[in-house]
């Protein structure tokens, strides 16, 4: 894990020390999601015969993004199964998850890519704003590239050399997007929106108040994006809580000390 | 002729090639580093285009690549020192790096700044051997640019053999299963070069990664027709104020007991 993401969300690595993982922290470049990718494929370079190389998100070189998708969809299979119960129907009128290498929004869109009612919605980080220099809105910033081994739509100078982003969340703070996710931004089949550090730490503190769940800041990113449409009275929204903010606790705390 | 064939067709053992990163130490150092590396004894020279996440590197390489995009390297501008400077060398030029940034400039533009610049072929270790053979293999020939594989003591045989079929200049034999600048005992992979001396290649094969004095470099000779070095070169001019003096004493830290032999 990079070392500003250790930091940043020590708990998680308490957890992991737990259940029995080494944490190595990754040292190079900007120290986070990107860097640590690139530590352990490197890892994997140099240990491949008893190593075997795992990603969590939906990028990397094939069939990493492919596989990952396909465990992740986990998710919609289950929001379908429940949805039914709620509602009569499996299918929503809306999905909507955030979007960093894309893992979570993968699983909840998977088992609804064919179902052409149901809107599909990505919410990237802003960062500090889109245009701010301090960003990871990687389709508002990214152009065709390969990074990590797939080809997908990359944060990139001309020269293509790859661009530090930057997001609040430790998840989203990535210049990437899998290629899936690219495809769904280029077909239109999927709505990419964003929201900025400031829009999520807001929207974490009022599902916390509304409904007393704490999210992860990452989440917290898809959560904004119910104040940005107009939903008929009948719709049916399905935002993806993809993680809790017991990880972003610090985070929460220096906000709102601030 | 391809000045890499003309070097294997005249030169059969200690074979010596030298990797540096463009832009390092400093942005204009590529013609003085080619000229030393030229004058004080390497038969072929790497020319390491820097790229923002080298993942095949270890730290030594990594670094030169961030200083050397800090300094403005971009392959444009490379080409242009090239063009300043390659009428006065007669050794054969690689380009090495990443494959984003040579797809950003675009495939075909850079084949032909590559051969404008005499550049006799190309090592992108993340082009798959398969999308090089469908997608790209026809563009480089067209250019005259030698497309060169690199492979590990995990790769198969039939994959080794493929590679040599479709593939012009030399072999690049990863000493070990790393990253640049790892110190594995090169000693240790007697089978490994074995195998591959035992496959009769079309070929000449090249040892690199872990090559690092006249002891490891010596060992790789016994074994192939030579061994690059790039790590350690970096290394030696890192900080460099006279970038000649530094080049030829490695150089000699090199070669010269070899002579004596």
């Amino acid at each position: 894990m990079g070392e500003k993401d250790i930091a940043r969300q020590s708990p998680n690595v308490a957890r992991m020390k737990m259940l029995g993982a080494e944490v190595v922290p990754a040292l190079s470049g900007s120290k986070t999601l990107k860097d640590a990718t690139n530590e352990a494929i490197r890892d994997w370079i140099n240990n491949p015969e008893d190593t075997h190389y795992i990603i969590g998100s939906v990028v990397g070189p094939h069939p990493y993004p492919d596989m990952v998708a396909r465990f992740q969809s986990v998710i919609s299979s289950e929001i379908r199964k429940q949805l039914k119960d709620k509602t009569g129907s499996e299918l929503p009128s809306y999905v909507i998850a955030c979007l960093g290498g894309g893992s979570n929004a993968a699983g909840a869109f998977y088992h609804f890519l064919d179902e052409e009612s149901v809107r599909l919605i990505a919410v990237e980080a802003a960062g500090e704003g889109i245009n701010s220099g301090r960003s990871a809105a990687t389709t508002r910033l990214g152009t065709p590239g390969i990074f990590h081994g797939s080809k997908s739509l990359v944060m990139q100078t001309e020269d293509g050399q790859v661009i530090e982003p930057h997001s609040i969340s430790a998840g989203l703070d990535y210049p990437g997007i899998g290629p899936m996710h690219a495809h769904l931004f280029e077909s239109k089949r999927a709505l990419f929106m964003s929201a900025t550090d400031e829009e999520a730490l807001e929207s974490a503190f009022e599902l916390a108040r509304l409904e007393g769940i704490i999210p992860a800041l990452e989440s917290a990113h898809a959560l904004f994006i119910l104040n940005k449409i107009n939903f008929k009275i009948n719709d049916v929204v399905v935002v993806n809580l993809s993680g809790r903010g017991d990880k972003d606790m610090d985070t929460y705390m220096k906000y709102i000390n601030s | 002729m391809n000045r890499i064939e003309k070097l294997f067709s005249e030169k059969k053992n200690n074979i010596l090639s030298i990797y540096f990163t463009a832009g390092y130490p400093k942005l204009d150092a590529t013609n003085i580093i080619l000229d030393s590396l030229q004058k004080y004894g390497a038969d072929m020279v790497e020319i390491g285009m820097p790229y923002s996440d080298p993942l095949a590197d270890g730290p030594v390489i990594q670094h030169s690549s961030m200083v050397a995009l800090q300094n403005g390297f971009t392959i444009k501008s490379l080409f242009k020192q090239l063009n300043a400077c390659r009428d006065n060398l007669n050794l054969p030029l690689i380009l090495m790096g990443y494959l984003n940034p040579v797809l950003q400039y675009g495939i075909e533009k850079f084949c032909i700044a590559a051969q404008n610049s005499g550049i006799d072929g190309i090592i992108l270790p993340d082009l798959p051997m398969s999308v090089y053979e469908k997608e790209y293999s026809s563009l480089f020939e067209k250019y005259n640019l030698h497309f060169i594989f690199l492979v590990t003591p995990e790769t198969s045989e039939e994959r080794i053999r493929k590679m040599d079929a479709i593939s012009n200049g030399f072999i690049y034999a990863v000493s070990s299963s790393s990253i640049t600048g790892v110190e594995k005992d090169i000693a240790a992979q007697e089978n490994y070069f074995k195998r591959l001396e035992g496959m009769k290649l079309k070929n000449p094969v090249l040892i690199g990664f872990g090559i690092k004095d006249n002891y490891s470099f010596s060992s790789a000779c016994m074994h192939a027709m030579g061994a690059i070095i790039g790590t350690a070169y970096v290394k030696s001019i890192e900080d460099s104020v006279n970038i000649e003096e530094d080049t030829k004493k490695f150089l000699n830290s090199i070669l010269k007991p070899a002579a004596i032999l």
